[in-house]
């Protein structure tokens, strides 16, 4: 192990080691821990300019009410939700699906496809805004959740073909061989070997999906304007405007947006780590 | 018919099961990309006929200042991210220990990397708000007034890209900390016979062994680099006149807000052939990777 274990004995360095690790800890967090207790503030105190002491009432309570019922924030997340879970699960379908041909079959393009489903994951996003805006505007999806849903599905599809590619490529061959042997066909092969032996991979993409989707804030400005549809990300930079100073609401609506992500993170922790570094490792 | 799909699904199954991933990819992700570098070849304001104008929009991009300042901040923000590799390194290095309570603390440094960009630029124009701010408060402890960070067209693009740096280096750090759990104990444990400790052995025993971590890490920080707007957005929208902006954020404004699609496209395009060099290089280098694995 690197660096050196500090010894199980030695309690002084332990103890030394423990605050130290503690201390760069909280300075790490700090704008964080700023911004919960600020959204437990009143709003006497954001007036008076204590911004960053200890609050002098909990008004926790008021600040969240305040939030969900005098803005559409209650909506936003909804929205969310309803843009997210949909391109989770059809990201997930279709990589499995992709995934499988690509890391199963060979014929000629195999790996141009590869290439194209990787190469295209790291395109500016910029350089297809305009296109993808007009065809949404064309099909009459712009300003609705669909077209961020298609958008989503069609973007994350190359990350996570490339993702499902690698996993399905790393499974024993000898499965794949007793499948052919047996006479099973390709789609019984996809529903009775690999579905079932994917499932961590799919675990992990799809928190790692959930994270990306959730947090995306350039589509969200780029393809919704009214606030029926609009995702919490574009909808927080949108009250910020509208609240110029109430910096405890500001505090409380940045926490509903940052809670979902970290929430599953830490539910799902070992699958996000092994999605993250399986995903960049292996590609 | 049943039996030509029998005699045929061999190839014909595959087929159809990439398909939708391929096509939708193929339609909304890799035309739309070819369609921008034509449509930059046109004056356009989105509802209009397109009028081909050649090169025009690239001739005006060559003599616009403000695509040097977006340029030079693109390079700013690629320069100090840079930074993110060695202090994730660092903080990996420091937090792997198996000591009790340590799986809880590396969580909390993981934090900022799920946190959403709106959500962490919010923040830190709370932390930079003058008078009020977390910066304020520090620097009239020393006695000092601190500068309005965000209206200072000098400071700006260094506020933000500060600002960024958290969750760039909380993604590095999980990288790292993956890569450290790899290491070989053998080669560690010949190095400490050897008597290599502390920077020897991170220099000429580890570091070595990291090669292909570090190579992802860079990786991923040139992308986040380049993709960087939405800080920006939050943070500034471009300003103080326009000296914030990078590539991204100047082709956002120039089409949403002033409808000039055709020189938008035209920011773009440049930023993808930046943004090609780049993906070239890491394509060859996977390629190779996975034909000398298979």
């Amino acid at each position: 192990m690197y660096p050196r274990p500090v010894p199980e004995t030695a309690h002084a360095s332990r103890r030394l080691y423990m605050t130290l690790v503690g201390a760069i800890l909280i300075v790490w967090l700090a704008p964080l821990f700023a911004v919960i207790l600020t959204s437990f503030r009143s709003m006497a105190d954001v007036m008076s300019g204590n911004l960053w002491g200890w609050p002098t009432e909990i008004a926790v309570v008021e600040n969240y009410t305040a939030v969900f019922t005098q803005t559409p924030m209650a909506r936003y997340f909804l929205n969310s939700l309803v843009i997210t879970i949909p391109s989770v699960v059809g990201v997930l379908i279709l990589s499995t699906l992709a995934g499988f041909v690509l890391a199963r079959y060979r014929f000629p393009g195999n790996m141009l496809i590869f290439a194209l489903f990787v190469g295209g994951n790291f395109l500016p996003h910029q350089i297809m805004m305009i296109p993808v805006r007009d065809l949404m505007v064309r099909l009459n999806l712009y300003d609705t959740t669909t077209a961020l849903i298609i958008f989503h599905v069609a973007f994350q599809t190359g990350f996570a073909t490339l993702f499902m590619r690698n996993f399905i490529a790393a499974l024993p061959d000898e499965l794949f061989q007793a499948a052919r042997a047996e006479g099973a066909t390709p789609f019984q092969t996809l529903i009775h070997v690999v579905v079932p032996l994917v499932r961590p991979a799919l675990a992990a993409l799809a928190i790692l999906l959930f994270t990306f989707i959730w947090n995306d804030y350039f589509w969200a400005v780029v393809l919704t304007v009214s606030d029926d549809v609009k995702p919490v990300t574009a909808g927080l930079a949108n009250l910020r405007g509208e609240w110029v100073s109430a910096w405890n609401l500001i505090s409380a609506g940045t926490i509903i947006v940052a809670v979902p992500p970290v929430v599953m993170f830490f539910l799902m922790q070992k699958h996000f780590i092994a999605g993250l570094t399986m995903g960049a490792v292996k590609g | 018919m049943t039996s030509l799909w029998r005699r045929h699904r061999w190839w014909l199954t595959p087929t159809l099961l990439i398909l939708p991933g391929a096509v939708l990819f193929a339609v909304v992700i890799l035309a739309s990309s070819v369609q921008s570098l034509w449509i930059s070849l046109h004056d356009w304001d989105g509802f209009g006929p397109m009028v081909w104008i050649g090169l025009g929009n690239y001739r005006e991009l060559m003599d616009d200042p403000q695509f040097y300042v977006s340029l030079k901040n693109n390079v700013i923000w690629l320069v100090m991210f840079m930074l993110a590799p060695p202090i994730g390194l660092a903080i990996a290095l420091l937090v792997n220990q198996k000591i009790k309570g340590m799986r809880l603390v590396k969580s909390m440094f993981f934090i900022p990397l799920v946190l959403a960009s709106v959500a962490v630029g919010v923040v830190f124009t709370w932390v930079y708000t003058p008078e009020f701010g977390l910066l304020a408060l520090i620097f009239r402890a020393f006695g000092a007034n601190a500068p309005a960070l965000l209206s200072d067209e000098h400071f700006v693009t260094f506020a933000i890209v500060v600002a960024a740096l958290w969750s760039q280096i909380a993604f590095c750090m999980v990288l790292y900390l993956a890569g450290l759990n790899n290491l070989s104990e053998e080669l560690i444990g010949a190095g400490r016979v050897d008597g290599a400790r502390g920077w020897n052995m991170l220099r000429h025993i580890v570091l070595p062994q990291l090669t292909q971590v570090t190579f992802i890490a860079i990786a991923v920080t040139v992308v986040g680099a380049l993709r960087s707007f939405d800080m920006i957005s939050v943070m500034t929208r471009g300003g103080p006149f326009g000296s914030s902006s990078v590539l991204a954020y100047q082709m956002f404004e120039q089409s949403i807000f002033s409808y000039r699609f055709g020189y938008g496209a035209a920011i773009a395009s440049v930023l993808f052939v930046i943004m090609a060099v780049f993906i070239t290089w890491y394509l060859t280098r996977i390629i190779r990777a996975e034909e000398r694995g298979a």
